[in-house]
């Protein structure tokens, strides 16, 4: 299946390769670079490349490419999940997935991409089954290692590649058992100038991070799980029970995992919580234009709308803007011609505007693209769909855990590390 | 080169060692230059020394050069020899090494094979899959024997762990010996049939590499495999999942007819009338069971995490399941888009061609495909395509306000594509092609060169469908044409002129005109066009014109272009009559004037549903090699028994299980249930057990007398058990599901106790009956220390369970233990005991539970038989129920009353079954003659008692109507 990985940092330098099968020469990448070339944008390389004699397969994450080379046909997603995964499992082991960190690290990667592809085939890819064969790299368990002379590398088959729970290990114990869940969910909206929505939908995740001895089992309901349209499940959520009762029962993973993904439709109305006024006016014959920007809150049930950020790509006739923010800074990049605004907190009493002018290259004519707006912002405390855990329960071990959960609500498009667009506003 | 990689290795380097090193530099290393040498020098000697942590830091910096892509070559003989060392991650270290570079050190590489073989025999099983995971890595074709038969021997293994290094071994082997096909293919035949879930994905792959058109492999296994599906790692889903959807397209009748009527209880009729169906087509569509069981064991998977397990459930209901039920994969391949940017080209690549087929899919979510201006170009294209494809009356105008927006983008090559998909929704939909036309024509005065070159293309197209009516159009083009500079849509303009002249008899010529002055600074492609326009123009108005052409077929003559002056030879040929042109010309009005027909604007995954969709090869629209084909639907169904598996049921060896709350959180039973495995059992429960709890130490007794053994024990030898005839000790026909009750939660304060006969040879005593015992705890605390007392009260020799140290509560476990019941169904009484409490129980057997089943032949039955007559035979008659006289009832009955085997038999109201005692294997034959309405038993065995006893249970069981 997957032959070799090759890493490719921005700057088009192939920083680190592996091989599963016979070793293929990284000339093959010049054909990535070829396309790389052609691409306007990082993001534009085709994700599926094909050569004569491979196919390039390639994902972009952290302004680093993973490249890796087939030989024969196998399902792209297949391929596209897997680098994923290997990123995440970076940065799960090293906090972040940079060049830097890879480069350092670069024995527990090799051995972390070993023991993840046997021929080519995934074998161990769950967290916790990889954390006992490689412990992650800490400095105390360096300075440990050096005193001692142990290694990081286990000696024993991890205890969930052989069980049917192979996401947990066993004999887990902890002094203070907590579960901890976050209700995250992201508001996904398109209005048009008039202020009317086109799209909006609400993308929720429940991220949990789970410190409890032995092999509890958990059951997690929700006051109103008929909100929730569409779902995916960690593979240690039981199906049936969801199905029957829309009961979230698992025995879980030990540490940091995402519990389940969700999505509330658009045919319920969603709630925007934040409203744009605008007025961006340029006259016919003169090289000013007017810029105004009012910020407000809207239906967020008393919670503060914090972490605002505008930012506007402004059309490419305009040179400079000399704005006045009423709270915050903004900057505006006369190449690129993004404005973007750090508004921070709104306060419902005093709104944020920002006002003022723009100049346009003397000569040219009206620009006819209208600028969009896009807005990120956070509030905690609230899950905008008004999805609500109704209680979280334990059985098979006595012990009482700590149960915490929280909710916030983001703007945004992705999860991914590309620029977020949230609300975006057509203004004109 | 070499000095670049000599500065990196520099900076790697701490300064000290250098230093040290430059000392030991030869003189002699002249031919790489001393610091390459001393580097190699430098880590050659760490390997050498006896400090592991030397080592192991010089193994770590030479795999730091493998990553960077550097030549580590040199350094083999160095590395090779820590092969061996104790060291686990040391070695894990050298094996990296070794896979990268064996293939250039084959001779060196073969130093290092004794090592593997040695490593395939120790007990710890991640040592023996790791060093079968890099002997089959390493690729010197001389060990291909060896390779062959670790493979063989790892596939028997008993740990999962190992089998599935030895599937992904088959692939190895394979690709560096083609050679061994066949021999590849016996054990893949044997690994398909492993019940691990964490075998079957690894040995489909090996099968899909090796060898795919065997589908006959996979027969047996089908079931097992649809009913695995959901507990198989997630890669192995995708694998399993792919390869089903090629075996089912082999295998069911299509589902898609027009007339198909769902109905799946009545498969009765479906088999029974095999032959009416081939006359009469319009039969009712029924679908296979099989069938159905796949599709619905693949259904919970579209909640997967993982993404290409998502697409390869979707792409299995595309292909396999009846048209109407599609529509639960629509919701899962939306929520798909919102993950990362490369999931989403391939999911978008998946629905574009399922849109062409079935708009009614997507049309609900059309919304998630609007376009977002921080989309990748080609995501964006993508979405435009698919927006195109679902377009349809209601929704046109919905569509245009959108696609309105997108040309006004500031990424100019997707406000081209999106010209390009409203001309697209305008030769589809008739009603809005004049609507869309208006639009396109007031982009002509759009500012952006490139959005207006593109609407010109667009109309050139659109009015080819319909030119009369649009002359108004044409008029303004031309009006326009003096503005427009891009090539592609000045040529575009000039060859709607010519092609319409008659409809813009006036301006065509103007227009001639002043092409002719700017003849000469045009491009190629738009030259081209004004030649073709002269000419037109000269064939339908040539009093006007006449002189024009002739100038530009001058200028073209001595074009610097030999395209344009060939054309313009050609042109002049054919259009101004002489001497020499012949008999073409009288046709060149017909051949320039010819009627066209206009062009179809149609979507580029309109053919690429003949590849199947989540592959590399649908991606690329264009076969990948590897690519297998998904072959049509037979027009008959091929026998659907080859599926069907003999075993009645899979019998679990004695092995520990852990409940709780019913939620079965078992851990994995290597229950091979076949015969043959048998003796290995006691080790494999002794591993599980110690696995489970490792942070006790309940298990060390069980460590201490069965430590693991790596080597096969030898297989159950039937011979050895005292039979006093060579008779064939076979598994058991049956095994019951009931248990009976032994110790009551209420009198046991909690802890309860169930025991059910496994009809198993037990591994404790070859006189022992062997039972399996759960026990629960029911109580809120954990019980302690459960054990069976020493002391026996009755004469019976029990081999007991090992003590369980703790049951937590709700928690139930079951252990295996044996009763020789010495051929008396006289109770079994013991003392279960808790670390507080004795509680007496006892076991009571039923006749037949004191049997083991035997085969033989009808003619040794028959001669067994006549030996033992007289008071050794009992018989009875009785009057059979109806429903009791097929063939299958009399055997099931009688095989759930007691443990024997069953006799093939040639009569056919005779049946005849076979079994002896389990303490003394004296023989015991039941026969079972059928005479309408009676039927007669007959039991022969020396033990009169037991054979009264069995006669009267078998009585009861064929008078008693019901199963």
């Amino acid at each position: 299946m997957i032959h070799s990985l090759f890493l490719i940092n921005a700057s088009g330098d192939i920083f680190l390769e592996k091989h599963w099968k016979s070793v293929v020469s990284r000339s093959v990448c010049d054909y990535f670079f070829e396309a790389l070339e052609r691409a306007t944008e990082p993001e534009n390389v085709p994700p599926v490349i094909p050569t004569p004699h491979h196919y390039l397969i390639n994902v972009l994450r952290h302004r680093i490419y993973f490249v890796a080379v087939i030989q024969s046909e196998v399902p792209p997603l297949f391929v596209i999940e897997f680098l994923h995964r290997v990123v995440d499992t970076f940065q799960d082991y090293f906090g972040v997935c940079t060049e830097a960190a890879i480069k350092d690290n670069v024995v527990v990667v090799y051995e972390l991409l070993e023991e993840m592809l046997d021929n080519g085939f995934p074998l161990a890819t769950e967290s916790n089954i990889l954390k006992e064969l490689i412990k992650p790299p800490t400095i105390l368990r360096t300075v440990v290692n050096t005193i001692t002379g142990s290694t990081n590398v286990g000696e024993q088959l991890p205890t969930g590649q052989l069980s049917v729970v192979p996401w947990r290990r066993t004999g887990v114990k902890y002094t203070n058992n907590e579960a901890y869940f976050d209700v995250v969910e992201e508001i996904d909206a398109i209005i048009d100038k008039s202020g009317s929505t086109i799209t909006a939908e609400i993308q929720g995740v429940i991220d949990a991070c789970v410190k409890l001895t032995g092999m509890p089992d958990l059951t997690l309901s929700f006051m109103n799980p008929r909100l929730l349209d569409d779902v995916s499940f960690h593979p240690c959520v039981r199906f049936k029970r969801w199905e029957a009762e829309r009961i979230l029962s698992f025995i879980p993973p030990d540490g940091n995992f995402r519990l389940l993904s969700y999505h509330v439709s658009s045919q319920n109305l969603v709630a925007i919580p934040v409203y744009v006024k605008h007025n961006i006016s340029f006259r016919e014959g003169s090289s000013q234009g007017r810029f105004e920007l009012t910020l407000g809150p809207k239906q967020t049930m008393g919670k503060a709308v914090e972490s605002v950020l505008v930012s506007s790509q402004l059309p490419r006739g305009v040179l400079n803007a000399n704005l006045n923010p009423s709270q915050g800074t903004y900057t505006f990049d006369p190449v690129t011609k993004l404005l973007s605004w750090d508004v921070g907190k709104i306060n419902p009493q005093k709104l944020p505007s920002l006002k003022g002018s723009m100049s346009l290259q003397t000569g040219a004519s009206k620009p006819d693209e209208n600028p969009t707006i896009n807005i990120q912002f956070k509030i905690q405390q609230l899950a905008i769909s008004g999805l609500k855990v109704n209680r979280l329960d334990m059985y098979g071990e006595k012990y009482k855990p700590f149960k915490g959960i929280k909710y916030m609500t983001k703007a945004g498009k992705f999860q991914n590390d590309c620029h977020l667009l949230v609300i975006q506003k057509i203004a004109g | 080169q070499i000095q670049s990689s000599i500065f990196n290795q520099r900076k790697a380097h701490s300064p000290g060692h250098v230093c040290k090193n430059i000392l030991h530099v030869p003189v002699s290393g002249l031919l790489f230059g001393p610091w390459f040498l001393c580097r190699n020098e430098d880590l050659k000697e760490m390997l050498e020394s006896n400090k592991e942590s030397l080592k192991l830091e010089a193994m770590k910096r030479i795999v730091g050069l493998i990553a960077k892509g550097k030549n580590a070559s040199e350094l083999f003989p160095a590395v090779v020899k820590n092969v061996a060392s104790k060291n686990i991650e040391l070695k894990k270290l050298v094996y990296v090494y070794l896979v990268r570079y064996a293939e250039e050190q084959q001779d060196l590489a073969l130093l290092s094979i004794s090592t593997f073989q040695r490593a395939l025999k120790d007990p710890n099983q991640l040592i023996r899959a790791s060093a079968l995971r890099v002997l089959s890595s390493i690729r010197v074709p001389i060990i291909v024997p060896i390779m062959m038969l670790a493979i063989k021997e790892a596939a028997t293994d008993l740990s999962p762990y190992v089998r599935k290094t030895a599937a992904h071994a088959i692939q190895k082997l394979y690709s560096l010996d083609p050679d061994q096909k066949e021999h590849l293919i016996e054990v893949i035949e044997k690994l398909l049939k492993d019940k691990s879930t964490l075998v079957a994905g690894s040995v489909v792959m090996a099968f899909e590499e090796v060898c795919p058109d065997r589908i006959d492999l996979i027969h047996k296994n089908y079931r097992k495999l649809c009913n695995l599906l959901v507990d198989v790692e997630e890669w192995g889903q995708v694998v399993i999942i792919h390869m089903l959807t090629r075996y089912a397209r082999t295998q069911f009748v299509s589902p898609w007819r027009e007339d198909a009527v769902f109905d799946e209880n009545s498969a009765k009729a479906f088999y029974d009338s095999e032959e009416e169906r081939r006359v009469d087509q319009s039969k009712p569509y029924i679908m296979d069971p099989d069938h159905r069981l796949l599709l619905r064991n693949t259904k919970p998977l579209l909640q997967s995490r993982n993404t290409a397990v998502v697409m390869a459930v979707s792409q299995l209901y595309w292909h396999l399941a009846p048209k109407h039920e599609l529509s639960i994969i629509t919701k899962s391949l939306v929520r798909l888009l919102r993950s990362h940017r490369e999931v989403q080209y391939i999911v978008l690549q998946n629905i574009a061609t399922m849109s062409i087929q079935r708009k009614g899919m997507f049309e609900p979510f059309m919304k998630s495909f609007y376009v977002r201006s921080t989309d990748a170009t080609h995501i964006k294209t993508l979405k435009l395509e698919i927006l195109t494809n679902l377009a349809n009356e209601a929704n046109i105008s919905t569509i245009l306000r959108e696609f309105q927006t997108y040309v006004k983008s500031q990424d100019k090559a997707f406000a081209a594509a999106t010209i390009q998909a409203i001309g697209c929704c305008a030769t589809n939909i008739s009603e809005v092609t004049d609507t869309c036309l208006n639009g396109l024509v007031l982009l002509l005065s759009n500012r952006d060169e490139t959005v207006v070159a593109e609407s010109v293309v667009v109309i050139k197209k659109l009015l080819q469908t319909q030119p009369s009516q649009h002359s108004d159009i044409i008029k303004h083009m031309a009006k326009l044409f003096d503005n427009i500079t891009v090539p592609m849509a000045r040529a575009s303009i000039l060859w709607l002129m010519g092609e319409y002249c008659e409809h813009v008899p006036k301006i065509a010529p103007d227009v001639l005109r002043k092409m002719a002055k700017t003849f000469t600074d045009e491009e190629d492609i738009v030259k081209l066009q004004i030649v073709n326009l002269a000419a037109k123009l000269y064939l339908t108005n040539s009093k006007q014109t006449k002189l024009l052409t002739q100038y530009i077929l001058n200028l073209g003559k001595y074009d610097q272009n030999y395209d344009i002056r060939d054309r313009t030879r050609f042109i002049r040929q054919l259009i101004v009559p002489n001497e020499k042109s012949g008999a073409l010309s009288k046709y060149a009005r017909r051949i320039l004037m010819a009627p066209k027909p206009a062009p179809v604007l149609q979507s580029a995954f309109k053919d690429r549903d003949r590849f199947q969709l989540g592959t590399l090869s649908h991606t690329l629209n264009s076969q990948a090699s590897g690519y297998l084909e998904l072959s049509d639907w037979p027009a008959v169904a091929p026998d659907q028994s080859v599926r069907n598996v003999e075993v009645v049921e899979p019998v679990r060896l004695p092995c520990i299980y852990l409940q709780k709350n019913g939620n079965a959180v078992k851990v994995e039973s290597r229950s091979e249930s076949e015969s043959g495995s048998e003796s290995s059992s006691s080790e494999s429960s002794s591993e599980s057990g110690s696995e489970l709890d490792s942070d006790s130490d309940s298990g060390t007794d069980q460590k201490k007398n069965t430590k693991p053994k790596p080597v096969q024990s030898k297989p159950f030898d039937a011979v050895s058990w005292p039979v006093c005839v060579s008779l064939q000790a076979s598994s058991p026909v049956f095994v019951p599901e009931t248990s009976h009750e032994l110790l009551h939660r209420m009198t046991g304060k909690g802890l309860s106790a169930q025991y059910r006969f496994t009809r198993q040879p037990c591994i404790y005593g070859n006189s022992m009956v062997s039972l399996q015992l759960t026990l629960s705890n029911s109580t809120d605390q954990a019980l302690e220390n459960i054990h069976i007392s020493e002391k026996s009260s009755t004469g019976q020799n029990i081999h007991r369970f090992n003590a369980i140290e703790r049951l937590e509560p709700q928690a139930s476990v079951t252990v295996s233990m044996g009763v020789d019941f010495n051929d008396s169904t006289q109770a079994a009484n013991f003392q279960l005991c808790t670390k507080e409490d004795e509680f007496s129980v006892s076991i009571q057997p039923a006749v037949g539970e004191l049997l083991l089943p035997i085969t033989m032949s009808e003619a040794d039955f028959t001669k067994e038989q006549g030996k033992l007559v007289g008071m050794n035979e009992s018989s009875a008659t009785i009057t059979m129920t109806p429903e009791n006289v097929s063939s299958q009832s009399v055997n099931r009955k009688v095989v759930s009353v007691a443990n024997l085997g069953v006799i093939p038999s040639g009569q056919e109201n005779i049946y005849r079954f076979s079994g002896k005692t389990v303490s003394s294997g004296s023989l015991v034959l039941v026969s079972v003659v059928l005479k309408d309405p009676d039927a007669v038993i007959t039991i022969n065995t020396e033990k009169t008692v037991m054979g009264s006893m069995l006669l009267r249970q078998v009585k009861t069981a064929l008078t008693n109507s019901g199963p």
